[in-house]
């Protein structure tokens, strides 16, 4: 059927076949380095230490995972939302490619150390170059469909759609701003402090445009069309829409409570940090209320309880986000395990939750088969849910007990523990988020293998319908 | 709600709606930043092997886990020292002020342990450090690659010597790294001196109490042996076998170190009982 629309789909699967291959490097690269946390020995340098293999970890889950999967099902929804097909299949495979090269040249440039240390932003020029080139590609694709569109009104989907498309591009550019010195080598165009404010303007807005609205356009695409039900309130995410892209971008400075950037953008950055929970809160109660009436379907729809479940994760993550950016709590939470805590509830909880979902749903409709095993889909379920609680809980109590013991103080006022004394204390609760890490790989191996059956199961039922 | 109908000035709009809290919050800032009464004429630019052991500690990551930031708080600035201004890092691009501190906060670590204590803890950090969680950085050995070391310096406009150029020959990439940490958080005068003195009348309150010696030389162990041997007979720092000084002054070494001779303070980390039992144990060892 989706042939017949002429929808760009093969390149759909591309996209995401090979966001799930990254989204397991992520997640092994992220495992090993928990065990390399808690048993230093696990470092062999020069190429396989924390220190180079955490950017790897971070880039392959956020590039490769989250925005490879982004683009698959931005190309899926654009299509059938607008009723157009992609305006140019061709410029879309050359951006698969594209796509897989600028990965792979990050995972190797990462490990051979050329790195510029920027959090999310430490790839050299000539690779942050290559990823200008593939936005540019994918965006103007996407734009072009919906300027040629059929369907005269934009759903929620692509408004979120958009605004990620520019949001990247702006912040992308802003940041990466460099001067070279050779082809592996180039220092930040701004110094100190201000390179410290443009970074985590970056930063804190490359969990806005990559890892909250491109999840939200999937959120608002997949719910409706797994439950059967329209989604609540149109007006809801308009009004949630403008709010949310408006202030995210104050916020960076949450990043810096404290540190020596001025005052006041510190404090904004609190005031519409905490402002943030309303317009994060409307997209939850659109889901929730979406589910008036279908509440069975958590039980009945395996797609549903991932859907939620993610859903719920991005409202705690709004919660808690909050919260951490108010100066007081921050002073005793930043550089402790918690903020890790806090960030993988986001990722593994909220926006693996909600692609998975995604990937389940999509997979059967574009090789035209059903999914292999519905058991294995709800193993892969508990198997997520439990490995990133684990991983969170954990994290969270370690960072309120390191915390803790570093601002103890003895009764003539000085600390009463030192650093080490407070960093030992760590190591069980490392051993549990390493457990908690490996039980969430066990749950992506189930879902690899579903999707794997799923896709052989199609091209044999297509090849015997040929036949 | 026509603008859903049309998507170019959608595009427009929601550009122009990121735009706003954008020029306020990072765009602005920059005149405030930059402003020359926060400049600080005491700080400096990078050497030529400061640089290239900057650009070493860019390479390995070590931001991941170390931060250079002292927050003006009482737990941040009795453990690491003075708070961080914004005119110290005047000179660094890129900002490594770092998220997470899986290791301490190294924004004053310049003079704080000598070189070979660096040299040790960097080759094996557990030797220095028992239970830290370090990667060992033995392969930083390996000879300085200096091809880039000039373009580097004029590409961030910091002046330099051809004689610095030519001492980087023969350099090993560890001795960059040590150059660099030794400078970090020494550009404004900021070390305490004499903290003991503020403690009052120093006197041993374990003066001759023999049930503190196993907890003393666990602490010097751990604390003090990777330096001055596990038999007191010295290494990076001095033999302490025959410490013929008063409680009071060794206290005040060991609590307030002598920054001088490279030797850390320790008041911070071992407290004021504790560095007594330290004590106790050195003079035991003396009377033996």
């Amino acid at each position: 059927m989706n042939q017949q629309e002429g929808y760009a789909d093969d390149i759909v699967k591309g996209f995401i076949i090979w966001s799930m291959v990254w989204g397991l490097v992520a997640v092994l690269v992220g495992v090993l380095i928990s065990f390399q946390i808690a048993f230093p020995q696990l470092n062999l340098p020069p190429y396989l230490t924390y220190g180079r293999l955490r950017p790897i970890h971070t880039n392959a889950g956020i590039f490769g995972w989250g925005i490879g999967s982004f683009m698959a099902f931005f190309i899926y929804i654009t299509q059938r939302l607008t009723r157009t097909p992609l305006w140019s299949p061709g410029l879309a495979r050359v951006q698969l490619w594209l796509f897989n090269v600028v990965i792979a040249l990050a995972a190797v440039t990462l490990a051979l150390g050329m790195n510029r240390s920027k959090e999310y932003a430490e790839l050299e020029w000539p690779v942050a170059i290559l990823v200008v080139v593939l936005w540019v590609i994918f965006s103007v694709n996407i734009v072009m469909t919906i300027v040629k569109r059929r369907e005269e009104q934009m759903y929620i989907s692509l408004w979120y759609i958009l605004a990620t498309l520019v949001g990247v591009a702006v912040l992308y550019l802003v940041n990466n701003a460099a001067i070279p010195v050779s082809l592996t080598k180039s220092y930040s165009a701004y110094a100190g402090a201000n390179d410290a404010n443009v970074q985590w303007w970056y930063g804190h807005n490359a969990v806005a445009m990559v890892l909250t609205t491109p999840p939200l356009a999937i959120f608002y695409y997949f719910l409706p069309k797994t439950t059967g039900v329209p989604i609540y309130s149109h007006r809801m995410g308009v009004i949630a829409f403008w709010s949310l892209i408006f202030m995210y971008l104050w916020t960076g400075a949450h990043h810096l409570l404290w540190a020596p950037v001025p005052d006041w953008v510190q404090t904004l950055a609190m005031g519409f940090s905490v402002m943030l929970i309303a317009p994060s809160w409307a997209a939850v109660f659109n889901g929730y209320f979406s589910m008036n009436g279908q509440w069975h379907q958590m039980r009945d729809n395996y797609l549903v309880k991932f859907l939620i479940f993610g859903i719920t994760f991005y409202g705690m993550q709004t919660l808690q986000g909050p919260s951490q950016a108010v100066r007081t709590f921050s002073a005793f939470i930043h550089f402790t395990d918690w903020v890790p805590g806090h960030v993988h509830m986001g990722t593994l909880g909220w926006v693996s939750l909600v692609l998975f979902a995604a990937i389940y749903y999509t997979v059967p409709k574009v090789y035209q088969t059903e999914i292999y095993s519905i058991p294995l889909a709800n193993l892969h379920f508990w198997l997520a849910l439990t490995g990133q609680l684990i991983f969170s809980i954990s994290m969270w109590i370690a960072g309120v007990q390191q915390a803790a013991m570093l601002n103890a103080t003895n009764p003539d006022g000085s600390l009463h523990y030192s650093f080490m004394e407070t960093l030992i204390e760590l190591y069980p609760y490392w051993h549990m988020r390493a457990a908690g890490g490996l039980i969430y790989l066990a749950g992506l191996a189930f879902f690899l293998y579903n999707i794997f059956k799923t896709i052989t199961g199609g091209k044999a039922r297509a090849a015997a319908q040929r036949a | 709600m026509t603008i859903e109908k049309k998507p170019i000035i959608f595009l427009l709009l929601a550009t122009a709606t990121i735009l706003v809290g954008t020029v306020v919050t990072m765009v602005l800032p920059f005149r405030w930043i930059n402003d020359p009464k926060l400049a600080i004429a005491s700080v400096k630019p990078y050497t030529p092997l400061q640089l290239e052991g900057r650009d070493i500690y860019i390479r390995e990551g070590c931001n991941n886990c170390h931060t250079q930031t002292v927050r003006p708080l009482l737990s941040d600035t009795e453990r690491y020292g003075e708070y961080s201004k914004s005119g110290e890092f005047a000179y660094d691009q890129p900002f490594l002020w770092g998220s997470r501190r899986n290791g301490p906060d190294v924004a004053r670590i310049g003079g704080k342990y000598p070189d070979a204590w660096h040299v040790k803890h960097m080759k094996d950090p557990r030797s220095m450090v028992p239970r830290s969680n370090m990667p060992a950085y033995k392969f930083l050995e390996q000879p300085l690659d200096t091809s880039l070391t000039e373009r580097k310096m004029k590409a961030l406009n910091f002046p330099y010597t051809q004689a610095q150029i030519a001492e980087l020959s023969g350099k090993t990439e560890l001795d960059a790294m040590v150059a660099y940490l030794q400078k970090l958080g020494n550009d404004i005068p900021w070390r305490k001196t004499g903290k003991a003195e503020v403690l009052g009348e120093l006197k041993n309150p374990f003066q001759d109490n023999a049930a503190v010696l196993p907890e003393g030389k666990k602490l010097y162990l751990e604390h003090c042996a990777q330096c001055h041997g596990k038999d007191l007979e010295g290494e990076v720092g001095p033999s302490l076998k025959d410490l013929d000084k008063p409680d009071a002054v060794v206290f005040g070494i060991v609590y307030s170190g002598i920054p001088a001779g490279s030797m850390p303070a320790f008041g911070d980390s071992l407290g004021k009982e504790r560095t007594w039992k330290v004590v106790t144990f050195l003079k035991s060892e003396h009377r033996r």
